[in-house]
């Protein structure tokens, strides 16, 4: 099957991928082999038993018990097969190892932030050691959102004030997609990220070059990496206004009046991004923002002070 | 008597009054069945342009032709309408209105004024619904989950209330023909003799009758949850938001069969018909539908599995989901081997049971993929999700719709459509509908999620041949429209009995039908499909095959 | 229409057979809608048990708030009102014009006294600020009762379930009156008989629902 293998799924990058992929390939082919039959006996009982004769009235075929018995003990059979195999590999998703490395997920409309055990964040990049369990504990600041690496075909979603997690052991190193996949807004599709999966000493190595406090604007640099689904810094118009050298400008608001682009005017629209809103665009950028700490604020002002 | 060739062409329901007024306030099911079939056909051209725009969208990534809040709406509103405007009414509302009363040999429905009630509550529903584009933007697709539908603007308000309306339309029309079917058969026409197509339209109104006032407890808590804030599924109040899921799919799979039951039946009545033969399984096939109506009440917890709900409900929803899968399996069996010496015509209505079979077979099996539990956290919320549910419900319901409407239309009008293009069209439909949803079960196993306005590259090449099919599909659907509407003009005159049915609504009235649908009340002999105990209705070739036995007075 | 049966009483539809055809007809529909009711109901107490299982302290708690005295007095009404809706049926088969009107005049009034009821339970519940959902802020102090003390987490949710369910359940008795204002007037007109009276069992079977489920309200709310 390995060819149809790339056709249908993606590579399988986790331990339980490969268990996955069995069960869906069985029942793929199963159905498929039962489609074909199906479709091919229609076929020929069309062709065959085609109206030749207009006034020919057939007779009532009698029925064979043990024919239709065979048609519901046989799919009765392979489909609790196939349940108490997708039970089997449900349960080994569910329940992570003991031993797993624990990684806090924060979704928000639209973006991803994870904070890792030695106090690390980092936003649309989710770094993670390869043979090592990973669990991420998952919650929502806002609306329901749903966490999807199809390499490793785990889903799960994400709900306000309640945690829930998925876990996985990534078996190469790589990048690898992650997907929102509950509708949560006028961004949801831009609400992606990468895993980037490395070595364990790598990952030790990151954690650590994370670890130093950053120059406010290497900090603000890597805080906007947040807001960069929706606002560019190349001029290019997205969903919010783009922001790139902007700073000391004077620039036009939605209610015609116009407003100078200093530190104040960008902590307040960070704070409070419905009280001055840019020309041309609707007040959609969430609110979820208001709590980032003074010193990310001021990261994210000197960041795009520096934007020439 | 014979009925005479003369007597075809007197009174009929279309002609024996035609001011608009007698249309407006008629309590006859079939002018009934007429309006539903008009809006319903309206509220599927709404929802088909919407798709298409959907489809033109997506051909690449990035903005094409709407930008990303438009797109939402977009979908959200296609899939509204289609839908609570279009699928759930479209075969109970117009072909049960049309055809059941008349394969029960009844003069009308038990309940003429709430029948005619329920056709203008659905109007008002709709309209109500519809007043959200006024209001302001609704999107996130017909499933409002919360926070996020009470999080945006008012127009939630007016979809939730036009749901609600649009239920309670739903809910009298099941009712009545629960009644009808219980107290209005003719003499002689037991259970073991109904048509299938009764059997489906009774499954189907049980469901709408017990389900129904489901949805609309929860959309009025939606309502008061976004004016009152009375916090029962809001987080933010201390609220639940997997509670709101629970309540919406307790409906909501239960919805998919008031969906798909009616197009079994329409199946049933065209293999048997278009066979000539015995549908094999009859009892099976029957008690089925009404034993899928109850178990489709147990099974919602499967569009959950990746809700955060807990594993042993999980398990429990996958299992009871495959005690569903099996009956309805058989029955596509079952379909396949009426065929099995029988004597088989393929007119146009008997093609679209012929694809029926092949695109509900992979609807149902992709179904199959979609309840194991391990695949479906893979699957779940993907374009594969997509793709499954378009093969049920257009593949499906659709498309036995179609074949019913081009059944029953020159029982309802009168005409005959143009054959040829009749074949045309359905093969355009098949190809079309094919090369539009086929894709989207690989990209969807590929990763590509549900909702996506936007999307990677990779993924490009599926969309752009779905958007391709799309157009092929609605090239089929607009010449369907076409020679259809020519027919009511420049139509051939429709025999009493073209199709050599033996269902009452063939056999005993004029086509189109008398307003009392009966000059005397039919008595049943035989079952609907003993084609063997009625040789005499075929003895001469091309004949026009009929029973009725006295003409108006 | 050439469709003149002679032989059929005023109140037959053309389209049945029969009177008793008719009736069935009519008495199976209202039990399919009763049906309906029942599960637009069901839907209200699944969220009662659910937060009422996640919660159950503060639903204690909170259901002290109700007055029991009221309900109580509710649920003697709404009986009564039931046992004259059934006597009015009971004279309608007896051909008892007089009594069956005084007994749809006796239930309409039963149900306005409910109503009138609801409606000091309501506003002795507004003045103190207990409103449903994000406007719930109890405050004051009255029979010796803090209400303020009453503001915990969830006692919102308890209160949204008790006006939304309770508001429900007012505004079927409201459709009732409506109905036996109606039926009052045929009554009084002459249209029933011990030969038909369909519309007077058929509200009867509609008001002893709207009493059951109040059955079921008084002590979920109230007692427990």
């Amino acid at each position: 099957m390995g060819d149809s293998g790339s056709i249908w799924l993606p590579d399988a990058m986790s331990t339980f991928a490969g268990e996955v992929d069995a069960l869906f390939w069985f029942v793929f082919w199963t159905s498929t082999v039962l489609f074909v039959a199906v479709i091919g006996v229609k076929i020929y009982f069309m062709i065959r038993y085609r109206r030749t004769d207009d006034t020919y009235v057939p007779e009532p075929v009698h029925e064979s018990k043990r024919l239709e018995a065979a048609w519901i003990v046989l799919p009765t059979i392979l489909t609790l097969i196939v349940f108490t195999w997708g039970f089997q590999v449900f349960l080994r998703i569910s329940s992570a190892p003991p031993d797993s490395y624990d990684i806090t997920v924060r979704a928000q409309q639209w973006s991803w932030e994870f904070e890792y055990a030695e106090g690390v964040t980092s936003f649309s990049e989710l770094y993670v050691p390869v043979g090592r369990p990973i669990k991420l504990m998952m919650s929502s600041e806002d609306v329901l959102h749903s966490f999807f690496i199809p390499a490793f075909r785990v889903k799960m979603d994400i709900i306000p004030n309640r945690y829930t997690s998925v876990w996985f052991e990534v078996t190469e190193p790589g990048e690898y997609q992650i997907y929102c996949t509950e509708y949560c807004g006028t961004e949801h599709s831009g609400m992606l990220a990468q895993v980037i999966a490395v070595s364990e000493v790598d990952f030790a190595a990151w954690l650590v070059s994370q670890n130093q406090d950053l120059p406010p604007v290497e900090l603000g640099e890597r805080l906007f990496e947040q807001c960069a689904i929706c606002h560019s810094t190349n001029g290019e118009r997205l969903v919010g206004p783009s922001l790139d050298a902007r700073f000391g400008t004077m620039r036009a608001l939605a209610d015609g009046s116009t407003v100078l682009f200093d530190e104040d005017y960008i902590r307040e629209s960070i704070v409070n991004p419905a009280a001055k809103v840019a020309e041309g665009f609707q007040p959609i950028m969430p609110a979820g923002y208001s709590s980032m700490s003074a010193k990310e604020l001021d990261g994210l002002v000197a960041y795009l002070k520096s934007l020439e | 008597m014979e009925m005479t060739e003369a007597d075809t062409g007197s009174v009929n329901y279309l002609n024996h009054d035609r001011s608009i007024k007698s249309w407006l306030l008629t309590l006859d099911h079939k002018r009934i069945g007429i309006m539903y079939l008009i809006a319903v056909s309206l509220a599927f051209l709404a929802g088909g342009i919407l798709a298409m725009l959907v489809r033109v969208e997506l051909m690449a990534p990035g903005e094409t032709i709407m930008s990303a809040d438009a797109y939402n709406q977009t979908f959200t509103l296609h899939a509204v309408l289609m839908i609570f405007a279009f699928i759930i009414p479209a075969v109970p509302a117009v072909m049960g209105n049309f055809v059941l009363p008349l394969q029960l040999g009844a003069k009308d429905v038990a309940f003429p004024k709430l029948n005619l009630a329920s056709f203008y509550i659905y109007l008002i529903g709709v309209a109500v619904a519809m007043s959200a584009l006024i209001v302001g933007r609704v999107d996130g697709g017909w499933t409002f989950y919360t926070p996020y539908s009470t999080s945006i603007g008012n127009g939630i308000l007016f979809v939730s209330a036009g749901v609600f309306i649009m239920g309670f339309s739903s809910i009298l029309t099941g009712l009545n023909f629960i009644v009808t079917v219980h107290k209005m058969r003719a003499p002689g026409l037991t259970w073991n003799r109904l048509p299938l197509f009764v059997w489906s339209i009774y499954s189907t109104a049980i469901v709408q009758v017990l389900a129904t006032p489901v949805i609309g407890i929860t959309v009025l808590l939606l309502f008061l949850e976004k004016t009152l804030q009375i916090g029962i599924f809001d987080p933010a109040l201390g609220g639940d938001p997997v509670l709101f899921q629970h309540f919406f799919w307790f409906y909501s799979h239960p919805a998919v069969y008031i969906m798909i039951l009616p197009a079994f039946g329409i199946i049933s009545d065209l293999m048997g018909t278009f066979s000539r033969h015995q549908v094999s399984g009859y009892k099976f096939v029957a008690l089925s539908s009404v034993a899928i109506a109850f178990l489709g009440f147990l099974v919602w917890g499967h569009h959950m599995f990746v809700s955060g709900q807990s594993a042993v409900s999980s398990i429990v929803f996958s299992l009871i989901t495959y005690l569903i899968g099996i009956p309805t399996g058989v029955k596509v069996i079952n379909w396949v081997s009426t065929m099995y010496k029988g004597s088989v015509q393929f007119k146009t209505p008997m093609l679209y049971a012929i694809a029926f079979l092949f695109t509900f077979s992979i609807g149902g099996f992709t179904g199959i993929l979609l309840g194991v539990l391990a695949i479906d956290i893979h699957l779940h919320d993907t374009y594969f999700v997509v793709a499954h549910f378009h093969y049920v419900m257009m593949g499906g319901n659709v498309i036995a719709a179609l074949g019913g409407l081009h059944y029953w239309w020159p029982k309802m009008t009168g005409k005959m459509y143009n054959e040829v293009l009749g074949k045309i069209a359905a093969g355009l439909v098949f190809v079309g509908f094919n090369i539009t949803f086929f894709p989207q079960f690989i990209m969807g196993a590929k990763g590509m999620p549900r909702r996506y306005y936007d999307y990677l590259p990779e993924f490009q090449g599926y969309h752009l041949l779905s958007t391709y099919g799309s157009w092929i599909l609605g090239a089929g659907l607009f010449l369907i429209a076409f020679y259809l509407l020519a027919s009511l003009f420049k139509g051939k005159k429709a025999g009493l009995n073209p199709w050599g049915s033996l269902t009452l609504e063939w056999t005993h009235t004029t086509t189109p039908p008398h307003p009392h649908n009966f000059i005397e009340t039919p008595i049943v002999t035989r079952g609907a499909y003993d084609f063997h105990l009625a040789k005499h209705l075929f003895e001469k070739e091309g004949s026009e095959m009929s029973e009725v036995v006295t003409s108006p007075k | 229409m050439a469709h003149e049966h002679s032989n059929h009483p005023a109140h037959l539809h053309h389209h049945f057979v029969s009177s008793e055809q008719q009736f069935d007809a009519a008495k199976m529909g209202m039990w399919l809608f009763l049906v309906t009711e029942i599960l637009l109901f069901s839907g209200l107490f699944v969220a009662y048990t659910v937060y009422r299982v996640w919660h159950p302290e503060v639903f204690a708690q909170s259901a002290e708030l109700l007055s029991w005295r009221m309900g109580g007095l509710n649920t003697i009404v709404l009986l009564a009102s039931s046992f004259t809706v059934a006597l009015g049926i009971h004279f309608a088969q007896k051909d008892n014009k007089k009594a069956l009107v005084i007994n749809l005049v006796l239930t309409f009034l039963l149900a306005l006294t409910f109503l009138v009821v609801k409606y000091f339970e309501y506003s002795s519940k507004f003045e103190h600020g207990i409103f449903p959902g994000a406007n719930f802020a109890p405050h004051g102090i009255s029979h010796g009762v803090d209400y303020a003390a009453y503001n915990v987490p969830f006692a919102a949710q308890f209160f949204s379930i008790y006006f939304v369910m309770t508001g429900i359940h007012g505004f079927h008795v409201l459709v009732g009156m409506g109905l036996f204002t109606w039926i009052t007037i045929r009554a009084i007109r002459g249209d029933f008989s011990s030969e038909y009276y369909t519309p007077v069992e058929i509200c009867g079977l509609y008001w002893h629902l709207v009493d059951i489920i109040w059955i079921f309200l008084f002590p979920l709310l109230y007692l427990i």
